[in-house]
């Protein structure tokens, strides 16, 4: 798509150089950015390919294109900016939108793609994926050429019902952590004994002692015959090596797994991402970019942006308001021991110690937080009264949400874990080899919260198609140990 | 330039399509894709195609929300049908609509029931015509100017002339090169249709016998739609007296009073002569009632209409009879008798709305 279509009008690639301007001399760090105008039908087309204006052939694309497509006919919503964590950036700006529209999600992308630049969950992602998801779309089209379509979808769907089974920590790790396998060493069959004169023997070596080294020697041993040898949280990488897979099969896993890792840090930046970018369009719409005709128009453009509705949590809002909070905070000094310490109200309202390092914060900040640390360490109870923040919940008796509770524990507590590990429940693998029978074992991490019983069972079917094996999921259900498991043709629940 | 998501979208509504196809025969019982319909497009309640994952239980899952309200108090803005969808409905099922237009139904009706298609019957009488672009000629309007042809009688003339360089090609169309499209007329026949729905609204028919009758002729339209381009629907609704209706008030009309079938067949007769001579139209009576009627005298009538009348000029003839809570009548008997060997016949007993599918295809799945 980029070359067929002529580059940006004149007057858009002036308003470009303009912002970037702004945006450089206040800081902001970015790849080069490439805007791009789309139809709304493309536009839709593109998020619905999460972004990319190629994607593997599936169903489920067109499924979002047609939800996308329905709620701009009616008006729902409509997409105002789309933006790709790619060197060169790509981004999109809806045709027919109006110059000052365009302004602002220029500004809104360049600090995004300062965020792609410089956070730290960001770098280990691929900066060429543009052309890496034509790849994979080749290679699966391919694979569709050769299997047919019925066996490659089939295949698709099953690896996509275990995409979030990855571990959010590898992209971080060492190469030799990364599944290639260390040689082994054999295991002494002797417990070693230090040198001792035959008088001090029970004394270096006494019995207790060798006793305990010669029941680690056994654990060692009996580790490494258990497959694997650690649990493992990357299930995808998992199944990848050890399933009996076709080559093509192998392929199109490893093609979900990368789009998976690629996508994770996404998910796991929102409220920070969507935050940074409306705290700088902000910045710069106010304090450089507005034309006095256009104020209203801004205003107006704003409030939509940042409503908040139906009592929902609106991302763009929180992150921005958050790292408002942050710069006021850091600004007035009010951080460190003795701020920490002080429970004198009325002097925490009136503290004011300038030092004027707000700024110098929150890049720091979005350098090196992801959602989940950045709540846990800058939501305050001051916030959360100040928004009039509460966690809901269902109830199912009642058929509502509810409001359940309006302390800042709570709060957090229920907001933390609805982004822990991006939402999704945290599942390794216990066992490859469960009872000895080629099966697979899972171990749900219970921290408080069931699995949805009729998803997981199909999960898990999808799992067994993939596994060629039954497979398990150790889990809770209603305070209870149980193990779920299916064995290609149905899901059972039995206590565990 | 078609996108390339249109691909995934095809595969999408082949999905969707499938999972209609299967829960069709529940679709046609209960009657809920009626009155979802406007004009060409049928909405139809489905539950989300998702992709299984691991997730937590929703209904213990606690969010965040922002706005006042005490704890136990409901979420603001949460009244029913408001907060985009999450509101009312369970955690868990989400319901989406997925459009379709009656005419992509009738061939799913068609799949599922494995009806023949319609030969029409007859000389195609109806023609109807629409340009069609043919050709290429000297002469026309700019509109349909041809880009690509113009430019080649250029590139032809400057080649001839030895204008043409090859290290600077510009080609410039004179007037004497253009070219334009022409079109034809082409007429394509053109079968129409008519069905005559017949049905008894005396006293004994209820509620429920009318439902399934409106269920019913639905699916008949929508079939017998997708086989012609012309379809007209006419109603007659009868007691002892018979009378022409719009649509609205033939499945609405409720009457006390006897029943006298042979009234709506000679109206039907009347309505046939007047306005459907039968070397132009495919012509459907079809009759509903719970076959209660009057007497045995105007049972003989009905079949020497029918024999005498309506048949010989009709494609098909269909009698629905309805159970109602009065039991089934003589009527489908004597008629059975009558026809048993008369292929443009064709006779059903509907006990409740689980028979509508076979009453359907008992009526259509003669292929006439």
């Amino acid at each position: 798509m980029p070359s067929a279509r002529p580059s940006l009008p004149r007057y858009l690639r002036e308003i470009q150089t303009e912002v970037e301007g702004y945006a450089r001399a206040l800081g902001l760090e970015f790849f080069p950015v490439i805007f791009e105008i789309l139809t709304y039908e493309e536009m839709n087309m593109v998020a619905a390919y999460g972004g990319f204006p190629t994607r593997y052939p599936h169903w489920r694309f067109g499924m979002e294109y047609q939800r996308f497509s329905k709620g701009y006919t009616y008006g729902l919503h409509r997409i105002y900016e789309m933006v790709i964590n790619n060197n060169p950036c790509y981004a999109y700006l809806l045709e027919g939108n109006s110059t000052l529209e365009h302004k602002i999600v220029m500004a809104h992308v360049l600090a995004h793609c300062d965020f792609f630049q410089r956070n730290r969950w960001f770098v280990p992602t691929n900066r060429k994926m543009m052309d890496e998801m034509a790849n994979h779309a080749t290679q699966v089209a391919r694979a569709i050429d050769r299997y047919g379509q019925d066996p490659v979808e089939r295949f698709l769907d099953a690896c996509l019902s275990v995409e979030n089974l990855i571990d959010p920590a590898f992209p971080f790790q060492p190469s030799a952590r990364r599944g290639e396998a260390e040689p082994e060493e054999p295991a002494a069959k002797e417990v070693p004994r230090l040198p001792a004169k035959p008088y001090m023997e029970s004394f270096i070596n006494p019995p207790e002692y060798l006793e305990r080294q010669r029941v680690r020697g056994e654990e060692d041993r009996a580790r490494s015959k258990r497959f694997p040898e650690e649990p493992s949280r990357d299930v995808m990488l998992f199944v990848l090596n050890n399933a009996p897979l076709e080559r093509w099969e192998q392929n199109v896993l490893s093609i979900v797994r990368d789009e998976a890792y690629y996508f994770f840090p996404q998910g796991q930046t929102k409220i920070m991402n969507e935050g940074w970018a409306t705290y700088w369009h902000s910045e710069i719409m106010t304090k450089k970019a507005l034309k006095a005709s256009e104020v209203i128009d801004y205003a107006d453009h704003a409030s939509m942006v940042l409503a908040t509705a139906g009592g929902r949590l609106n991302p763009y809002k929180l992150g921005l308001e958050m790292f408002r909070d942050i710069e006021e905070r850091w600004n007035t000094g009010r951080f460190g021991k003795e701020w920490e310490d002080c429970d004198d109200m009325d002097r925490r309202r009136t503290w004011f110690r300038p030092t004027g390092l707000g700024r110098e914060k929150i890049f720091q900040v979005r350098t090196v937080y992801n959602d989940v640390t950045f709540l846990d360490e800058f939501l305050t109870l001051e916030f959360c009264v100040e928004h009039d923040l509460f966690s809901f919940g269902y109830n199912a008796k009642r058929k509502r949400w509810e409001v359940i509770s309006r302390e800042f524990a709570d709060v957090k507590r229920a907001l933390l874990q609805q982004i822990t590990n991006g939402g999704n429940p945290a599942i390794h693998v216990a066992d490859g080899n469960f009872e000895n029978r080629g099966e697979l074992l899972l171990e749900h991490r219970h921290d408080g919260l069931d699995l949805d019983q009729r998803w997981a069972d199909e999960t898990l079917g999808n799992l067994a198609f993939l596994w060629r094996r039954p497979v398990h999921v150790l889990t809770q259900r209603e305070g209870a140990n149980v193990r779920i498991t299916h064995n290609g043709k149905e899901a059972r629940t039995t206590g565990a | 330039m078609a996108l390339k998501i249109e691909q995934d979208r095809a595969r999408y509504r082949q999905i969707i399509r499938g999972r209609v196809r299967k829960n069709l025969r529940k679709f046609i019982a209960h009657g809920e894709l009626i009155g979802r319909h406007g004009k060409d497009l049928v909405s139809i309640p489905l539950p989300r195609i998702e992709i299984p994952r691991f997730r937590f239980d929703e209904n213990q899952q606690q969010r965040v929300g922002r706005g006042k309200g005490r704890p136990g108090e409901p979420v603001e803005g949460d009244e029913e049908g408001d907060g985009g969808g999450k509101a009312g409905d369970a955690p868990g099922e989400h319901i989406v609509e997925e459009e379709m237009t009656i005419a992509e139904l009738a061939e799913i009706l068609g799949e599922e029931l494995e009806l023949p298609r319609i030969e029409p019957r007859g000389r195609h009488v109806i023609r109807s015509s629409k340009p069609k672009l043919t050709g290429i000629r000297r002469t026309g309007p700019e509109s349909l100017r041809h880009f690509r042809r113009t430019y080649r009688a250029a590139l032809k003339r400057q080649i001839a002339a030895g204008t043409y360089d090859p290290a600077r090609p510009v080609i410039v169309p004179t007037r004497e090169d253009r070219r334009y499209r022409t079109w034809q007329p082409k007429t394509q026949p053109h079968a129409a249709a008519v069905i005559v729905y017949m049905m008894d609204v005396s006293g004994s028919m209820g509620e429920e016998q009318k439902e399934i009758v409106r269920i019913e002729s639905f699916w008949i339209d929508a079939w017998l739609r997708s086989q012609y381009q012309g379809l007209e629907s006419r109603y007659v609704i009868h007691d002892a007296t018979a009378r022409e209706v719009d649509r609205e008030t033939f499945f609405r009309t409720r009457e006390s009073g006897g029943t006298i079938i042979s009234s709506a067949y000679k109206l039907c007769r009347d309505i046939l002569d007047a306005e459907y001579p039968s070397s132009e139209w495919n012509i459907y009576p079809m009759h509903f009632s719970d076959g209660d009627n009057w007497s045995g005298e105007d049972s003989a009538e009905c079949v020497r209409i029918l024999k005498d009348d309506l048949i010989p000029r009709s494609n098909l003839f269909c009698y629905g009879q309805v159970r109602s809570p009065y039991g089934s009548g003589q009527f489908v008997k004597e008629l059975r008798d009558a026809f048993a060997l008369e292929p443009k016949v064709a006779l059903s007993e509907i006990d409740d709305r689980d028979g509508i599918v076979d009453s359907i295809r008992a009526f259509l799945g003669k292929g006439k």
